[in-house]
């Protein structure tokens, strides 16, 4: 069935809630208005206002209460309505949510899925466009996901769910409306913590994830028509990182750019060059390459433009790898 | 300051007539009849700056606006009690507040537009810009408050919010700290019914104003859409906490007539019954009948509050058509107030970029180890 990116997640959240009486949605303005990208639209109306609760505007209420639910054996699933508003929460999720298991020696669980639309792209005003992964993948204790699409949307969310540990779950916010065939049925089964290769190619490597997928495939149907084919890789997984799959790809192609909007200092990106340098020394022909946004808070609407990596950034950081 | 939240207070009702308060009545006494039309133009200023503001986000030129349409009187009321050395802390919505403080009416939409995070200067009218973060300038306002006691000076500072916003950890953190140190902060809360899809109900199982009892802050609540009451009750609070006598709380009791903002549909959550009942509570109504009931109302003066309000709306729309673009090197301007060698590194990279330079800094990257 043809649906978007977040018609596919309100599917997901739905077979959640039918499949297991221990889910429970929480979150601002997700009740009645279904939220402010409609994310939970209907859901409230068919499992009522205890299994999908509107709650005071507090994000360290909901994930402080969210936990608290998961002692009693809940799976919540929160929604935080956009990044910027999650640090209120951060001291919940960092320093509760995510260190029970570690601090009970495993007799506590902490089963929170957090639902975190991110990144920019869709002209918001400030504070809605933010992209924190890399506080919450340098913390010990949560594992950090994001699909780049509807397929993954809807399967994901389900294993995020069903998961016994803590996961923070990026939504690439301006992939909400993005539309592809999502069968409900029969999904196959990637586990959660894996990687995707897009498409194979032969000549560089690219790392990308979230919102940034949909531009490294542009880049590299443009790379493909001046001879040069990319293979693109979609991380899914940002904590813990496929690094196996990349090493596959790197030791094949030799090259590796890696791309996201979340400044670049200290990001992911540096993760995985560090890794891929370690892993694969001796198959690499240039430097790992990184393609993010600038080490600046992320700006207002009309320059987000020049902030976000483009085919154009991608395009120039591959050839450059090409060039080495 | 007494706690009154039986009932909100009023000085005006809704037919236009005075009501016999005794207290609050004469702290507004020398409001006589040029200085009630003064605040009659003010609503309908600034009702008629934010339609255009409206506008203007319907026709593409802003990206988004928070419409204060029906809130009017709870912010001129405010806003006119405060002093100029006075500071006052707001949300985002708080559009006629900044046009009482001295803000120009064209640099409203700057933010909204997308070419800057902010507005206007803060310094320069004693009011923070536009504060998206539900709930944190509760901490802002009682934290200016006691520097400004350190140094021995005597002015208050307001703390706008809304109902949501009483919900949030910062702001009892901030009642808290406020009523420890017996900062002169005024928090202002604009009831005003919705924190976007949620009704008051859900943040709070009491009267708003009651909660600040609890911290030993008097709080009380007054008829949000009556510009005088409220008027009056924040001179009181403002005189309270500028003379040594601590915070204060006001609910002003008022509906967000509009959207949440340009990107909300109201008609998902709330019947239009009840947004009609409100409309016709309307404040500008209010003033304007009482005006006619004291017979300061004719037609050369609407007139010409209606020719102020016009000519304010079109330069609010001229100067928000004409704000051009920022070059995308601005993104580097301003991160920190001293330089810093990864922004002078990346600037550098970009400027070379966009200039089609191949170089071997081509773009914005790094190599782990080139
Ligand atoms: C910390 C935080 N959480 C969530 C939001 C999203 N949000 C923006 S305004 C709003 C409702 C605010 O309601 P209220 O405080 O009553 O003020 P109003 O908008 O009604 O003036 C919400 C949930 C935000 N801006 N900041």
């Amino acid at each position: 069935m043809i649906t978007t990116f977040a018609a596919a997640l309100n599917a997901g959240l739905r077979r959640a809630l039918e499949d297991d009486p221990k889910v429970v949605l929480m979150g601002e303005d997700i009740g009645h208005l279904g939220g402010v990208f409609r994310v939970t639209d209907t859901l409230q109306k068919d499992f009522g206002n205890n299994r999908v609760v509107d709650t005071p505007l507090a994000e360290s209420g909901i994930i402080g209460t969210a936990f608290g639910m998961a002692l009693r054996g809940f799976r919540p699933v929160c929604e935080i309505q956009f990044d910027g508003f999650v640090y209120p929460a951060f001291d919940q999720i960092v320093s509760h949510v995510a260190k029970i298991h570690f601090r009970t020696q495993g007799k506590v669980i902490a089963p929170l899925t957090i639902r975190i639309p991110f990144g920019g792209g869709i002209g918001s005003v400030e504070h809605h466009s933010e992209s924190p992964e890399a506080y919450f993948a340098h913390t010990a204790g949560l594992r950090v996901v994001t699909p780049s699409n509807p397929a993954d949307a809807y399967l994901m969310i389900r294993q995020a769910i069903a998961l016994d540990d803590p996961v923070i779950f990026f939504e690439p916010k301006r992939r909400y409306w993005d539309k592809a065939d999502v069968d409900f049925a029969a999904i196959d089964d990637i586990p959660l913590d894996r990687a995707r290769v897009c498409v194979p190619g032969a000549d560089a490597t690219v790392v990308a994830y979230g919102g940034t997928v949909g531009t490294a495939l542009t880049a590299a149907k443009i790379a493909a028509e001046e001879g040069h084919s990319l293979e693109v890789i979609d991380l899914r997984s940002l904590s813990p990182i496929d690094f196996d799959t990349i090493e596959a790809s790197v030791t094949k192609t030799g090259r590796l750019v890696v791309v996201h909007e979340a400044p670049v200092f200290a990001g992911l990106g540096a993760e995985i060059a560090a890794r891929i340098t370690e892993r694969c020394f001796y198959h690499l022909e240039a430097p790992v390459l990184r393609v993010g946004g600038f080490d600046i808070p992320y700006p207002p609407a009309k320059l987000e433009k020049y902030h976000l990596p483009d085919p154009d950034r991608i395009l120039a950081a591959v050839d450059r790898s090409l060039a080495a | 300051m007494p706690d009154k939240s039986a009932y909100p207070i009023q000085l005006i009702q809704p037919d236009g007539r005075r009501v016999f308060d005794r207290e609050y009545a004469a702290l507004v006494a020398d409001i006589g009849p040029e200085q009630l039309r003064d605040l009659y133009e003010d609503l309908v200023v600034t009702r008629r700056i934010d339609i255009e503001a409206t506008a203007l986000q319907r026709q593409g030129q802003l990206g988004l606006w928070a419409p204060m349409l029906g809130q009017e009187a709870a912010q001129i009321g405010s806003a006119r009690a405060l002093h100029p050395d006075d500071y006052a802390f707001c949300s985002y919505r708080e559009h006629a507040v900044a046009y009482c403080r001295g803000v120009h009416p064209t640099e409203l939409t700057r933010l909204w537009r997308g070419v800057a995070h902010s507005c206007w200067d803060p310094h320069a009218v004693n009011m923070t810009n536009p504060n998206i973060i539900v709930g944190s300038q509760g901490l802002h306002a009682t934290g200016y408050a006691y520097a400004a006691h350190l140094e021995g000076a005597e002015i208050a500072t307001i703390a706008y919010f809304g109902d949501g916003a009483t919900s949030q950890g910062d702001l009892a953190e901030a009642l808290g700290f406020a009523a420890s140190w017996s900062a002169a902060v005024v928090f202002f809360c604009q009831n005003n019914h919705w924190a976007i899809s949620s009704p008051v109900r859900i943040q709070s199982a009491t009267p708003i104003a009651r909660r600040a009892y609890g911290y030993g802050i008097p709080g009380l609540q007054v008829d949000g859409n009556d510009v005088l009451a409220v008027l009056a009750v924040t001179r009181q609070a403002i005189a309270r906490a500028r003379s040594g006598g601590g915070p204060s709380f006001i609910e002003a009791i008022t509906y967000r007539i509009g959207p949440h903002t340009t990107a909300d549909d109201p008609t998902r959550y709330r019947s239009a019954a009840e947004t009609e009942e409100w409309k016709r509570r309307d404040p500008i109504d209010r003033l304007r009948k009482l005006l006619e009931r004291e017979s300061l109302w004719d037609e050369a003066f609407e007139r010409r509050v209606a020719a102020h309000a016009d000519e304010v709306a079109h330069q609010v729309r001229s100067a928000t058509i004409d704000m051009p673009d920022p070059a995308p090197m601005e993104l580097f301007e301003h991160v920190y107030a001293t330089p810093h060698p990864l922004i002078t590194q990346e600037r550098s990279e970009y400027a070379q970029y966009l200039a089609g330079d191949p170089g071997d800094a081509a773009v914005h990257q790094e190599g782990v180890h080139s």
